[in-house]
């Protein structure tokens, strides 16, 4: 019963940082869930709650660190996936670097919001 | 331990009845996991709102989850993050050479405790939609 299935070279550094961005996801993720619809309602979040909670710094910098492992967990995921699919050359180029730079995008508005949250401006 | 498997086309679905539970356990983790990344994106857009102002930020909130659909669909996110986070620890445990002779039995037991998890919280996640 050694079968397995993976879209994921086993043994390579994007395959170790899938798992290793995985472990600290299970923890805050469901961090996240409970905070969110079991300790405060999903219903009543407004922005004063969030801003409480992002106002320290503990909270704000789990947080994004929480934003950055999951974007990099979600679209290094999707990338082996296509690659496994069969994805190469030049196509294999251009998806790389639009996954880069969307990633790069939400992480920037990601940290935008949570500065709005957080009462930080520049 | 690793050894490669002539797995055939598993991109062929129309296979799907020959399918073992291993790879049902590859095919659900695909899906939770991209439902998830499009979910981020979604979250990001909508909590940027709080960057136009504060009061455009909870009244959108507090719109989405006056919506009977909007709480369904929580549900459902629920049950694909619970699923792919009890199955991630499953493929975790797998690589570390852990309960490699129960991989089918604990693939069964993450889907029925999503089963569970997800049917006892539909009260928290509907409740005050009414
Ligand atoms: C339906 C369930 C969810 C609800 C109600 C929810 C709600 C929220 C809220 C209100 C915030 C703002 C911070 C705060 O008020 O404490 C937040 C932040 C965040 N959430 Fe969720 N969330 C949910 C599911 C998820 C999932 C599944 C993910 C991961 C894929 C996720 C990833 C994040 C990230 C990365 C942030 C930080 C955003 C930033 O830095 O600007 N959330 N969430
Ligand atoms: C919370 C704990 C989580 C755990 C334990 C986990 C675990 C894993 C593991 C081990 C893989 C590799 C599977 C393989 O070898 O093929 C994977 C793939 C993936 N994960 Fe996660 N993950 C978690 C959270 C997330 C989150 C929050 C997202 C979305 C932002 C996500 C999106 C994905 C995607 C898109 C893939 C690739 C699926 C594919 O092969 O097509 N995961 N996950």
């Amino acid at each position: 019963m050694a079968e397995r299935y993976s879209s994921f070279k086993p043994g390579g550094t994007l395959w170790l940082l899938q798992r290793v961005t995985a472990a600290f996801l299970v923890i805050v993720l469901a961090f996240h869930f409970f905070l969110l619809h079991f300790v405060n309602h999903a219903s009543e979040i407004t922005f004063a709650g969030s801003q409480y909670r992002m106002g320290t710094l503990s909270y704000y910098s789990l947080m994004v660190t929480f934003l950055v492992t999951a974007t990099f967990h979600g679209v290094n995921g999707v990338y082996n996936a296509l690659v496994n699919q069969g994805l190469d050359g030049t196509q294999k180029t251009a998806v790389k670097w639009v996954l880069v730079v969307a990633s790069a995008l939400l992480i920037v508005q990601g940290i935008r919001t949570a500065n709005a949250f957080a009462g930080i401006s520049f | 331990m690793s050894q490669s498997y002539n797995r055939g086309l598993i991109e062929d679905f129309g296979r799907w009845r020959e399918f073992t539970a291993g790879m049902w356990a590859w095919i659900f983790h695909k899906f939770t996991g991209w439902v998830l990344v499009g979910y981020l994106f979604t979250h990001i857009a909508v909590l940027s709102t709080a960057t136009i102002g504060t009061g455009v930020y909870t009244e959108t909130l507090q719109s989405l989850e006056s919506l009977f659909i909007v709480r369904v669909l929580e549900v459902g996110l629920l049950s694909v993050a619970v699923f792919h986070i009890l199955n991630g620890v499953r493929l975790l445990m797998v690589d570390l050479g852990v309960g490699l002779e129960a991989q089918d039995k604990s693939f069964y037991a993450a889907l029925i405790l999503t089963g569970v998890i997800a049917i006892a919280s539909v009260p928290t996640f509907v409740e005050g939609v009414f």
